[in-house]
């Protein structure tokens, strides 16, 4: 029995003898394995960042939404944000339970546009109760925040993000100066202090927030959006959830409104999106079977074009297990190397777009992806190996 | 001398399709000792080439024996035969054989990674086969960057290599022009003086006649079996 490592030597002289078709060759698994990476980073991005918009807004929170969110069935409907039937005199109620109910506040947001002398950027407009700040985590880096004061008169003050900073006062202190937002005056008190690097092109860092009530008078709006309740802990939530759905009853009807709470939603939402990740990273799995037959496909025209060489090997003493490991290596080698290769590329791939949409390369995309492109060459290299194992030496020295 | 290999009432038939049945050889008995120089002689079809691989022992006789040193390989597997042959068998082909890209060294080094010789050991070995037929200088050298003549002698090299008990030439001079021809011919003769057994198929009895002994096979018997001048 030869040693092993002599044989991946000679599997790897006679690769590297055929260059071109060895790259060729390696050119499928390369594809396949760099669109696995790439498309399952882009999917678990996606995740990552919707779990940590969620994760921003606290934890033990209770969110009341308008409209019928998610379901019995499992289906997931969005909220009727919109046709919201939420107001503030069900924050009071709210607030008013006490118990294992800390603190309630709310909020909306719409799109509007910022000027500030002849400048304008189109960004997102929120109104917050002092609450619904804390509830966000939002602080500011200089001024001060929106405060209970401020909501009841309906003050037209405004905090602003950082970017804007940036792209309206050119990094001026912007603190006590007027700003337009949808034809109305508001003052800036604040600046937010910078948070998180967003993605899918929102800029999380250019929005605005105003008073609550001032927000409504602006848009002419009288419901609020969102209602957030913060529990006393975590095991006091499952209380919360009863407390808020029996007062909101009181005046509601099932369908106006859903509660729920912050880490159910994002494991509701985390479950589609590893739905969305498998079904992308499968379709690229696709090309990797692909990748695999081209293997197959080299290998098999490989073993009639090298039929003589394989005559020759077994008249000198060749074994046909040694002819066997040597093609099997070889296949193996072009999918191992062309999986390396293509792993590069997709974390390089990766980097690239991350610039555009946040993506995230796993652990098990990799290793996964590596193993199946490995396993490839195995099994697509075992058909054409058998046969070279089995070629007569007579008649293989024969062939022309 | 001792026997070297010994073939005993030796038939070869060929199945083609179900009923069709061909005999390349017809009871063969021939016995080579240690250093002799046989050419086996005769025309395409008279079963030579069969003969050559009963000899060469990549083939097993559908009845009697062949035995290598006294013993009998009718019998055993493809493993053992390949052992075999790597220990015992030098080849030399027509058309040579060698690998293409691949320096003479390399090529005349690959019967040792069957026999599990290290890399210095073969490299050692190798460089000493290429000198004994000539072609030291140019063991880096790829088959394409050498003559005819000189593939041939890197096919020589590579057959001695191992040390074989025989060297089995298969028309080693059918790609040559005459003089390259006659040179392989002068070498195998030469070898042959050093001690080499040297068992020479060819269908040119002007070849044959420089051998110590003719071989001549015909419709799968052996038709004359008689020593040269």
């Amino acid at each position: 029995m030869i040693p092993i490592a002599e044989i991946v030597k000679l599997s790897i002289q006679s690769l590297l003898r055929n260059k071109t078709r060895s790259v060729l060759t390696m050119l499928g698994i390369i594809i396949g394995v760099s669109a696995v990476i790439l498309l399952v980073s882009i999917g678990q991005g996606l995740q990552n960042y919707i779990t940590q918009q969620f994760e921003s807004l606290g934890s033990n929170l209770v969110i009341v939404l308008p409209g019928k969110v998610g379901g019995g069935g499992g289906g997931f409907g969005a909220p009727n944000i919109a046709g919201s039937k939420l107001n503030l005199g069900d924050v009071d109620k709210l607030s008013r339970i006490g118990g294992a109910i800390e603190s309630v506040g709310a909020g909306i947001e719409m799109p509007s546009s910022v000027s500030y002398l002849g400048k304008t950027k189109y960004t997102t407009t929120a109104g917050l109760t002092a609450e619904y700040q804390k509830m966000r985590n939002l602080t500011v880096s200089s001024g001060r925040m929106m405060t209970d004061s401020d909501n009841r008169a309906g003050r037209n003050v405004v905090n602003i993000g950082p970017g804007l900073v940036d792209s309206l006062f050119s990094g001026a202190n912007p603190i006590g100066k007027q700003i337009t937002i949808g034809g109305q005056k508001f003052q800036v008190v604040g600046v937010l202090s910078k948070i998180g690097s967003g993605g899918f092109g929102i800029d999380v860092n250019s929005f605005v927030v105003l008073p609550l009530t001032t927000a409504q008078k602006l848009f002419g709006m009288k419901s609020v959006q969102a209602i957030g309740v913060k529990a006393r802990d975590k095991d006091s939530i499952p209380e919360v959830i009863r407390l808020v759905k029996k007062e909101l009853s009181k005046r509601l009807k099932d369908d106006d409104f859903s509660v729920v709470d912050s880490s159910s939603l994002v494991a509701t939402i985390n479950q589609i999106l590893n739905v969305v990740t498998l079904a992308l990273g499968g379709i690229a799995a696709i090309s990797l079977i692909v990748g695999g037959v081209g293997i197959m496909n080299i290998m098999l025209v490989s073993v009639t074009e090298r039929t003589r060489e394989i005559g020759l090997r077994k008249a000198v003493g060749a074994k046909p297990k040694d002819i066997l490991i040597q093609f099997i290596i070889e296949s193996v080698t072009l999918s191992v190397v062309g999986g390396g290769i293509g792993v590069l590329i997709g974390f390089l791939g990766a980097l690239a777009i991350n610039q555009f949409i946040a993506t995230t390369v796993t652990f098990w995309s990799v290793a996964l992806a590596f193993g199946v492109s490995a396993a490839i060459g195995v099994i697509f290299g075992v058909a054409p190996a058998a046969r070279a194992s089995k070629l007569n030496p007579i008649e293989a020295l024969k062939y022309e | 001398m001792a026997l070297l290999i010994s073939l005993s009432k030796v038939t070869k038939t060929y199945k083609l399709g179900d009923d069709v049945e061909v005999s390349a050889l017809r009871g063969v008995d021939l016995n080579i000792k240690e250093g002799e120089f046989v050419a086996i002689i005769g025309p395409s079809g008279s079963g030579k080439s069969t003969l050559m691989h009963m000899i060469g022992i990549l083939d097993q006789p559908t009845t009697g024996t062949v035995e290598l040193e006294g013993k009998n390989i009718s019998k055993l597997t493809e493993e053992k035969l390949a052992e075999l042959r790597n220990k015992h068998i030098g080849f030399v082909f027509q058309a040579f054989n060698l690998l293409p890209r691949t320096s003479a060294l390399e090529n005349v080094e690959l019967p040792l990674i069957y026999s599990g010789d290290s890399a210095s050991e073969r490299k050692q070995k190798g460089e000493e086969s290429l000198n004994m037929v000539g072609l030291r200088e140019r063991m880096d050298h790829t088959p394409s960057q050498l003559s005819g003549g000189q593939q041939q002698r890197v096919a020589i090299a590579r057959a001695l290599v191992t040390k074989p008990s025989l060297i089995l030439a298969d028309e080693p001079t059918g790609n040559l022009d005459s003089k390259a021809g006659d040179e392989i011919i002068t070498l195998l003769k030469d070898l042959n003086k050093e001690g080499n057994t040297i068992v020479l198929v060819t269908h040119e009895r002007e070849i044959a006649e420089r051998a110590k002994r003719i071989v001549e096979i015909k419709d799968g018997q052996i038709v004359s079996d008689k020593k040269t001048k």
